[in-house]
């Protein structure tokens, strides 16, 4: 670190993504390791950080709504479901039943984003009109309708029971879902899976955090704030707060798309209430109007049924096997509502709230107060 | 005629579910302006201690109701001082995330405690009903209307002529003011979230009394209460009560006339109805059909 780098003399370095050359260089070698930790983690674990990634792109699209332009949405649920099901529709096969264009993978993620974002877009209208809890009740009926939509339209979505697959990773006639060679290196389904799903969401993040710190960004930080005041600025609430809602309803589809592709296989009763609040979960333990937050957040709480998981062998009052007061999977449901009222009580911020305190001391050592 | 009377009085009993759990909702908005999905939780935990008592303990089925109602009120006095107070003048929008928290933790114990077997509530009035006009009245409509309606009138009257009610209604008007009039607003909170969850209790109990008995997905039940109070508008008393009956009634007679008018809604139709009439009553009055819109300070 050579300079002032704290100095800004411009508009332009004081938002840009990466101030310092510190920075810039520790993400790139902080993406180098995560991409390379490919190499050597076993499958369960890349197939689990694969999904942390997806979710993050979900989690991302909920910060943008939710933390950046105020508008609380217990309807992401529904938009995964949208996105899933588009991108089941798009990328997969056609049978006698389901519906399916068998498209490569780069248009279909694309246009299961479009399909949930035009989605968002006309639901969002309805909502402009509302404020605060109002629009919370909206969006929950919003999940509950879904899933009675996605239980009915049985040639897109199966059915209850039957279910759908997701869409096939296929580019240019290589498949991503099957275990393959590149350049003469054996490369494995879960590999592949977890660098697409890196891919996806290094483009999506930088593309959020382009969208935060632009005029759209600076528009939504103030509808949020205070609306009226927004207004009183010039700013059209209606175009912002629609805007809000497509884009972070565009990359709940994205996220939906590719969300089961890791498993294989879609559900029509995943898209429920407690999926809602599992991504708010995320937000809130990430830190809301944050993305590397958001990342945090989904990553913290897809990883912690496994923590949990480990930590049965040395709690005893867990059911490991089949005494015991509760299950594992319990008792990380009781953690995770736990965490979300703990953080909300001492850590408004979430986790990227604890690494920028834990930065900040460390930028002063010695010298703090 | 008959169907419609049929339709009717199952759309009543519904409605006096939705009721007694959107009156606790509008007792909470009005003292706190924290809106509870947490409550549909309190529900299922009232009703499983009114089985336990009834049922694994064995105690009359009227002390069974009061005790669980106490026990219901217990946790509602534990949720608001564990978990609500500290958040008390943080965002609208946090401290609702807070209780979808305790949602999680509420719900999930007791999911455990109630398991897969089919397990009634010791209700007395069993299953037989009465024929009015052609219809058949079941005791279990008549049990559920009639304390709803009791529960109602005896709220209005606790309201309007009480000190304790006079004291919350001062502390919904204004919590400073109140305050200034030697109200303890802590204490008023604390009396809302208990009147909010033994009315919990009861409702759980009367969802949990039917054929299907109490299970995880009386949750359900309570979730559909949400859209009522929606309707009605958030912090409208008469609201929570004329929104309860409209989502009730509308949910009956889809149930009895959609698969004939309108079969290709599909199977189980009613069940999203009351979301259906709330996105149809917020197009129209974003703030409810009794709520009173915000005036917004700049």
């Amino acid at each position: 670190m050579r300079g002032r780098p704290a100095l800004f003399t411009r508009y332009e370095s004081d938002s840009a993504m990466l101030p310092t050359t510190t920075q810039r260089v520790w993400l790139l070698v902080g993406l180098l390791v995560v991409a390379g930790a490919a190499v050597w983690l076993p499958r369960d674990w890349l197939i689990l950080i694969a999904t942390a990634f997806i979710a993050s792109v979900g989690v991302i699209g909920l910060n943008l709504v939710t933390g950046y332009a105020g508008q609380v949405s217990l309807g992401h649920a529904f938009f995964l479901g949208v996105g899933a099901y588009a991108g089941a529709a798009f990328g997969g096969e056609a049978t006698d039943k389901l519906v399916g264009f068998g498209l490569d993978v780069v248009l279909w993620i694309p246009l299961a984003g479009l399909v949930a974002a035009v989605i968002g877009a006309a639901i969002a209208p309805i909502a402009v009109r509302l404020r605060g809890l109002y629009l919370a009740f909206l969006t929950l009926g919003l999940v509950f309708l879904g899933e009675h939509v996605f239980r009915e339209w049985d040639s897109v979505t199966g059915g209850p029971g039957i279910g759908r697959k997701p869409g096939v990773l296929r580019l240019a006639g290589w498949r991503f879902d099957l275990d393959g060679e590149i350049a003469g290196y054996a490369v494995t389904r879960e590999q592949q899976i977890y660098w697409l799903a890196l891919i996806v969401l290094i483009i999506m993040a930088f593309a959020a955090k382009n969208i935060v710190r632009s005029r759209i960004g600076r528009a939504f930080a103030a509808v949020r704030d205070r609306d009226i005041a927004a207004e009183v600025m010039g700013i059209d609430l209606t175009r912002y707060k629609v805007l809000a809602f497509a884009v972070s309803s565009f990359y709940a589809g994205v996220a939906g798309s590719l969300l089961f592709t890791v498993t294989g296989f879609v559900n029509t009763n995943s898209f429920n209430l407690l999926l809602s609040f599992a991504y708010i979960a995320m937000v809130v333990i990430g830190g809301a109007a944050s993305i590397t937050g958001s990342i945090m957040g989904a990553t913290f709480l897809t990883l912690l049924p496994r923590l949990i998981d480990g930590a049965g062998g040395v709690l005893p009052f867990l059911k490991v096997s089949s005494q015991g007061l509760l299950s594992t999977s319990q008792l990380e449901r009781i953690v995770f509502g736990a965490l979300i009222i703990g953080f909300l009580i001492f850590e408004p911020r979430g986790l990227n709230g604890i690494w920028m305190r834990i930065r900040n001391y460390w930028k002063a050592w010695p010298f703090s107060y | 005629m008959t169907t419609f009377l049929q339709a009717t009085i199952a759309g009543l009993s519904l409605a006096s579910i939705y009721a007694l759990l959107a009156l606790g909702f509008v007792i909470i908005y009005k003292a706190m302006q924290v809106v509870s999905f947490a409550h549909p939780a309190v529900m299922l935990f009232g009703a499983y201690m009114v089985s336990w008592f009834a049922v694994d303990v064995g105690v009359p089925f009227v002390l069974a109701v009061v005790l669980g109602a106490l026990a219901t009120a217990l946790l509602g006095y534990l949720s608001e001082r564990i978990a609500i107070r500290p958040m008390i003048g943080k965002p609208l929008f946090s401290i609702a995330i807070v209780t979808i928290g305790l949602d999680v933790v509420i719900r999930t114990p007791i999911n455990n405690l109630i398991g897969l077997d089919i397990r009634g509530v010791g209700s007395p009035w069993g299953f037989n009903s009465w024929t009015v006009g052609g219809a058949n009245l079941p005791h279990r409509s008549v049990a559920m209307i009639v304390t709803a309606l009791v529960i109602t009138v005896f709220l209005f009257l606790f309201f309007r002529y009480t000190r304790v009610g006079l004291a919350m209604r001062a502390t919904a008007m204004d919590q400073e003011v109140a305050l200034a009039q030697g109200i303890n607003v802590g204490r008023i909170f604390a009396l809302a979230w208990m009147m909010a969850g033994a009315m919990a209790a009861v409702a759980g109990m009367f969802a949990a009394s039917d054929l299907a008995g109490l299970s995880a997905s009386t949750y359900i039940v309570g979730i559909k209460a949400l859209p009522a109070i929606v309707v009605g508008g958030l912090d409208s008393i008469n609201g929570a009560v004329v929104g309860a009956l409209v989502v009730g009634l509308a949910e009956a007679y889809t149930a009895t006339y959609q698969s004939s008018v309108a079969p290709w809604l599909g199977s189980n139709f009613s069940q999203v109805v009351p979301y259906v009439v709330l996105l149809a009553v917020l197009l129209i009055r974003p703030y409810g059909l009794f709520g009173s819109a915000e005036v917004e300070r700049v």
